[in-house]
């Protein structure tokens, strides 16, 4: 399933509609290469809301899409992560110690502003 | 999985026909049997919680269940009905001993009529009994235990519940969630105050929680764990955490422990803790205040 | 410990998987078991459910509902392959993969979510892994 990718003024948005499989995260991977060089995003917001479940192997995926995304001077901001997916993940021994989390979409998008630098223009 | 009603001396096949003339006998004698059994039941004060209809109800279904149990050797039905009856009873204020007594009656109601029957015949009533007593025990044994299990389950749910409540989150301001802990932590109830604490998150959209552990005396290195993943697992959810109240024994024991204070952010009292909270949150404001944020 | 009607989901793709993770939902559900714990145990079960789509490309996971001597119910997943196996298994329940310990198969994890586990596994025969998760009412 081909997660969508919105663009939302300077930044983007992907939201994960549900389990992905090993090809899903090549081609979430791909895509949001794709977008964020083809907008010249200066962030994405990675919702994952409506997932019951992250494993290591989707929070390797995530961490390795950050890690992408800054290459291109883009931050990213894992977001909607649920409070029973929260407790599991640490009990697993996932902290998601240097990638950005925030609550929800609206979150998310507050952080990416205002990591801009001051008196950055509209860009 | 049927389970067998023991047979006991002398063979299978006349156990198996006495089991058989039991039953005729309890069938035959319904009506009066469960009459005397009701009787004997208010007689003892007994399920002083119900009424005499209800009784009467739950005594005919019991007794049939009692006699279905004899006749076909298994117990399934009659546990089911047992766990329903006590899921029925319990919020009724029912006690063990009084569904323990019933049972018990109903035995005896059953044993007294097997005797006059065949008063006649001591060699015969023994023969009978013989095949009785292990099924009757049985059949008591099953009630007794699937009643106690209920109560066990129900006591525990409200064990829950009580800790919940006794351990509120607390929103003072927007996006600030407190979380006064009080009294000794044990792992279960550490566990329950993360998930609390982590739903709280999400329903008060908190950036900044302030986890004040000055009412703990001590705690030991399962609930330092829990602490420690408290905070990681908040920070998922994009809330920050500060730990006030931490005692110089505590801090030692953390220390001792191994467990890496330098993740926790740990300010000495509560006020103080309110005070960082704030200048977390106004900082986090300012800063959005360059960028169109309309949100606030 | 009796297991109360199985269900067995055999595992060669990854939405096989979250078929596996359905079905233990259901039956947690079905015991009552906190969303917490119903989430614990669908992670614990991708993660070994992975291993199984990894390493040996196909395998079989199974769901039940047991019980303990004392009445206590729980869900016991017993996710089986006949792939490689482990030769050290061990090594295999040592956390820190990228620090040299373990062997990044997330099994230490997957311990840590549940309450009884086991391993069982040989190289040539293939690797067993069980997971109960008991009902705390």
């Amino acid at each position: 399933m081909t997660v969508p990718i919105l663009k939302q003024g300077p930044f983007l948005i992907a939201t994960i509609q549900a389990a992905l499989t090993d090809t899903d995260v090549l081609r979430l991977q791909e895509d949001v290469m794709q977008q964020v060089t083809r907008h010249r995003s200066r962030g994405i917001v990675v919702d994952v809301t409506a997932l019951d479940v992250m494993d290591s192997f989707v929070s390797r995926s995530l961490r390795g899409i950050a890690m992408m995304t800054r290459l291109r001077g883009a931050s990213t901001v894992i977001v909607g992560i649920q409070p029973e997916v929260a407790f599991a993940m640490v009990q697993l021994g996932m902290s998601f110690e240097d990638v950005q989390t925030a609550l929800d979409l609206e979150e998310g998008l507050a952080l990416l502003q205002a990591r801009r630098e001051p008196g950055d223009g509209a860009g | 999985m049927a389970e067998e009603v023991e047979a006991a001396t002398n063979g299978n096949q006349q156990s198996a026909d006495l089991l058989k003339e039991l039953v005729a006998h309890l069938s035959a004698n319904r009506t009066n049997l469960r009459q005397e059994w009701a009787r004997r039941i208010g007689e003892a004060r007994l399920l002083t919680a119900l009424t005499p209809e209800e009784i009467f109800n739950e005594a005919t279904s019991v007794y049939d269940n009692y006699v279905e149990v004899l006749e076909t050797g298994l117990v399934e039905a009659l546990q089911d009905y047992a766990r329903n009856l006590s899921e029925r009873i319990i919020p009724r204020g029912v006690e063990t001993d009084e569904v323990l007594g019933i049972v018990l009656l109903l035995r005896d109601v059953l044993a007294r009529s097997l005797f006059q029957k065949y008063q006649q015949d001591f060699a015969y009533l023994n023969k009978v009994l013989d095949a009785y007593e292990p099924a009757a025990n049985r059949i008591a044994n099953t009630v007794a235990i699937n009643f106690v299990q209920e109560r066990e389950r129900v006591i525990r749910q409200q064990q829950e519940a009580i800790r919940e409540l006794s351990t509120p989150v607390l929103q003072v301001r927007e996006r600030l969630l407190i979380l006064p802990i009080i009294g000794v932590l044990d792992g279960q109830r550490a566990r329950q105050l993360t998930e609390q604490l982590l739903r709280g998150i999400r329903a008060n959209r908190a950036r900044v929680v302030v986890i004040d552990i000055t009412g703990v005396p001590t705690i030991d290195s399962t609930v330092a764990n829990h602490l420690v993943q408290t905070v990681d697992a908040s920070r998922l959810m994009g809330a920050s955490v500060i730990i006030t109240g931490l005692s110089p024994e505590i801090a030692q024991t953390l220390v001792t422990l191994g467990v890496d204070l330098s993740k926790v952010n740990a300010i000495g009292d509560l006020q103080g803790g309110i005070e960082e909270a704030e200048r977390l949150l106004g900082y986090q404001v300012s800063l959005g205040e360059g960028a169109a944020d309309e949100s606030r | 410990m009796p297991a109360e009607g199985a269900t067995v989901i055999a595992i060669e793709s990854d939405s096989d998987v979250v078929t596996a993770r359905q079905r233990a939902r259901e039956l947690a559900a079905e015991l009552e078991l906190s969303s917490t714990d119903q989430t614990l145990l669908a992670t614990a079960i991708s993660e070994v459910a992975r291993n199984i789509t990894t390493y040996a490309r196909r395998g079989e996971v199974s769901v039940s509902i047991v019980e303990d001597g004392r009445g206590r119910r729980g869900i016991r997943i017993v996710a089986s392959d006949q792939g490689p196996g482990i030769a050290d298994v061990e090594r295999a329940m040592q956390d820190g993969y990228t620090t040299g310990g373990g062997l990044g198969l997330g099994l230490p994890g997957a311990r840590r979510l549940v309450d009884d586990f086991a391993l069982d596994s040989e190289p040539g025969r293939g690797t067993t892994v069980t997971l109960v998760k008991w009902s705390r009412t």
